[in-house]
């Protein structure tokens, strides 16, 4: 007997059929939508390997030299003649990133501590979301903030006055940084230090350890990988943040080892760029793509490290 | 028999009290740091309201930037704004979700490319955004030029949405894991296809989840500054996009409804404008020498956080609305 026999066994396989088709179609569809995040960093490294080829064949087409780059101490890819002492933008990201971790870090984890060990439950239903709020603010907030009220109080406070701590300088914008970070290593240092088992705490108490005790000799060495990927990331994320420190970190293009003064960080330079008239494939317009490559690998190096450290210092119970 | 005390509890005592003492240091210094980011984030929002509050008024949402502060408004900072949070989950949501739904329902873990796929998306959540201004400045205003006619509201949404995308993914995988496998099982014993038992029963009791996700993500791309300015969106915009209705400006400077112009031409023509958005406004107010456009730039920061706080609230509601008990 054929299914067209049979009206009733006939929609059976004609329902069949269109359930079998759309299960293959979706399967296929979803497999594509998921894919796409593949093209996506091939597309980001491609653009950069790209752009940098131009950049250093527009060096070259300008008769610089491509060992510049390391021992120049100038960064002017706009002035004429173009310098491009790339350690003056590595070193303004690196101070702003270590004034932030100054901060972030021992803040940070003593807030996961605090709310993870000492807090009683209620105070920290409260605190935890109170916290996360920081992490929401948008970057540009934390700009203005570090520019129009951090600034004018450091000026205030610090011997000496605006003579000393300049309008724009790193201290303040790697102040904010920190403050902007301190969740991201809260939250992350607290699942660390959560996850560590209640019987390795009790077994401290046991043998007459105080809290204090335990905490420093028992919770923070077994929760130690977590901490420490969570660290790292907050500094893949320091050296990345862009707007905080384009509005009061400044755009000095000297080698400048003063906190007070004014730094610029490779994000800052980028944004300098594209809010002038850059005339596209211009030698100024492929320096925001090496700019953005040397970041975009300092990021990564920095991610893979957290990854690979949460990995392979795991202690399993 | 003596009840002496020997001396090595005399040694214990003295000693408890300080170890004691060490405790509670520790709990109010470490209670003192979780404040400490607390108060910075008082400071800020009293300094907010205290330059932005006396500039907020409803002339100030419905005027175009202007040179001089007093009449400064951010009606096209606002609408752009508005326009990206509409455009933004067209693209990366249906995209967002559907990957999620294979990595989670359809990929089998144990082959090489979909671990690959796995580390790929964590690692581009953690690309920095500006990187994604520089990707959407090649690929959606360069590359798609025919498409996005350059530094548009289209190559913008497209950009940010690009940017959301592994978020988006991230949560949206959280909130379909945490539907419990028993769901699915008893969805194959009544003979559904998977793709049945996916779309009639896990994507509804995992939908609350995936929402609040999402919106977070949303409310990121909102406040995103960085991207748009390497992008090249302009700062000062004094026109609207031409959808749903037309608008002109006034002699006393107050913008009028022209005609509805609710046609798909148009609407086109709405995604190919030049555009600005409120954290771009923002920066442009704040980096300017003048105090005066400190006070708007604050204005400015004021009705972007009430936009934000909308959204979260939303969240909430409709997590509220659609949470299914499990």
């Amino acid at each position: 007997m054929t299914a067209s026999g049979n009206p009733e066994l006939f929609a059976y396989e004609t329902q069949r059929f269109r359930s079998r088709w759309m299960e293959r179609l979706m399967r296929s569809l979803t497999g594509v939508f998921a894919y796409f995040s593949i093209i996506i960093t091939v597309g980001i490294t491609l653009i950069f390997v790209y752009e940098c080829f131009a950049f250093f064949r527009a060096l070259a087409a300008e008769g610089v030299s491509w060992t510049q780059i390391f021992t120049e101490t100038e960064w002017t890819p706009l002035f004429a003649p173009p310098k491009f002492g790339v350690i003056v933008v590595v070193m303004g990201t690196l101070m702003t990133t270590i004034i932030a971790m100054i901060v972030a870090l021992p803040v940070g984890l003593l807030s996961a501590i605090f709310l993870s060990e000492y807090a009683p439950p209620a105070l920290r239903a409260v605190l935890k979301p109170t916290l996360e709020i920081l992490a929401g603010v948008p970057t540009v907030v934390y700009g203005f903030f570090a520019l129009l009220v951090i600034t004018p109080i450091l000026q205030q406070i610090v011997p000496g006055g605006d003579e000393v701590v300049a309008g724009l300088n790193a201290l303040s914008a790697g102040f904010v940084m920190g403050i902007m970070i301190i969740p991201l290593v809260a939250s992350l240092s607290e699942d660390a230090i959560y996850a560590v088992p209640n019987l390795l705490r009790e077994g401290s108490y046991a043998v007459g350890a105080t809290k204090f005790e335990t905490t420093m000799s028992v919770v923070l060495p077994s929760a130690l990988s977590g901490i420490v990927s969570a660290f790292i990331l907050a500094v893949s994320r320091a050296v990345g943040e862009t707007m905080i420190v384009s509005l009061a970190a400044g755009q000095s293009p000297i080698l400048n080892f003063n906190p007070l003064d004014s730094v610029m960080t490779i994000t800052a330079f980028i944004v300098q760029v594209s809010l002038g008239d850059t005339p596209t494939n211009s030698l100024a317009f492929y320096t925001i793509f090496f700019a953005g490559f040397l970041l975009f690998l300092m990021t990564l190096i920095l991610n893979v490290l957290a990854d690979w450290f949460v990995r392979r210092y795991r202690l399993i119970y | 028999m003596t009840t002496a005390i020997s001396p090595s509890e005399v040694n214990f005592r003295s000693n408890y009290d300080r170890r004691k003492v060490a405790t509670n240091i520790f709990m109010v210094v470490a209670f003192l740091a979780t404040i400490f980011g607390l108060f910075f984030l008082g400071l800020l929002l009293y300094d907010l309201l205290k330059q932005g509050l006396p500039y907020v008024s409803w002339r100030f949402v419905t005027t175009f930037p202007s040179r001089n502060p007093a009449d400064a408004g951010v009606l096209s900072a606002l609408v752009g704004s508005i326009w990206l949070m509409c455009l933004i989950p067209i693209f990366a949501f249906p995209l967002g979700i559907g990957a999620a739904i294979f990595m989670e329902e359809y990929a089998d873990r144990d082959l090489w490319y979909n671990r690959i796929l796995e580390i790929n998306i964590s690692n581009l959540a953690g690309v920095p955004s500006i990187i994604y201004g520089l990707l959407g400045l090649e690929l959606y205003v360069r590359v798609l030029e025919p498409i996005t006619k350059g530094r548009t509201l289209l190559a913008g949404a497209l950009t940010l949405s690009t940017l959301v995308l592994p978020v988006v993914i991230i949560s949206s995988r959280e909130a379909i894991r945490a539907v419990p496998r028993e769901i699915r099982e008893a969805a194959y014993a009544v003979g559904c296809t998977k793709w049945q038992s996916i779309w009639y029963h896990v994507l509804p009791m995992a939908f609350a989840g995936i929402l609040t996700g999402t919106i977070l993500a949303l409310s990121r791309a909102i406040g995103e500054t960085a991207p748009l300015i390497t992008l090249g969106a302009l700062t000062f915009i004094a026109f609207l996009p031409p959808w749903p209705v037309t608008t002109s400006v006034n002699e006393e400077g107050l913008v009028i409804i022209e005609k509805v112009s609710a046609g798909v031409a148009s609407f086109v023509e709405a995604l190919q404008t030049p555009f600005t958005a409120l954290p771009i406004q923002v920066f442009n107010w704040a980096s300017r020498p003048q105090a005066e456009f400190h006070a708007v730039s604050a204005a400015g920061i004021i009705v972007l956080l009430l936009l934000l706080v909308a959204m979260n609230s939303a969240a909430v509601l409709l997590r509220a609305r659609f949470q299914v008990r499990k």
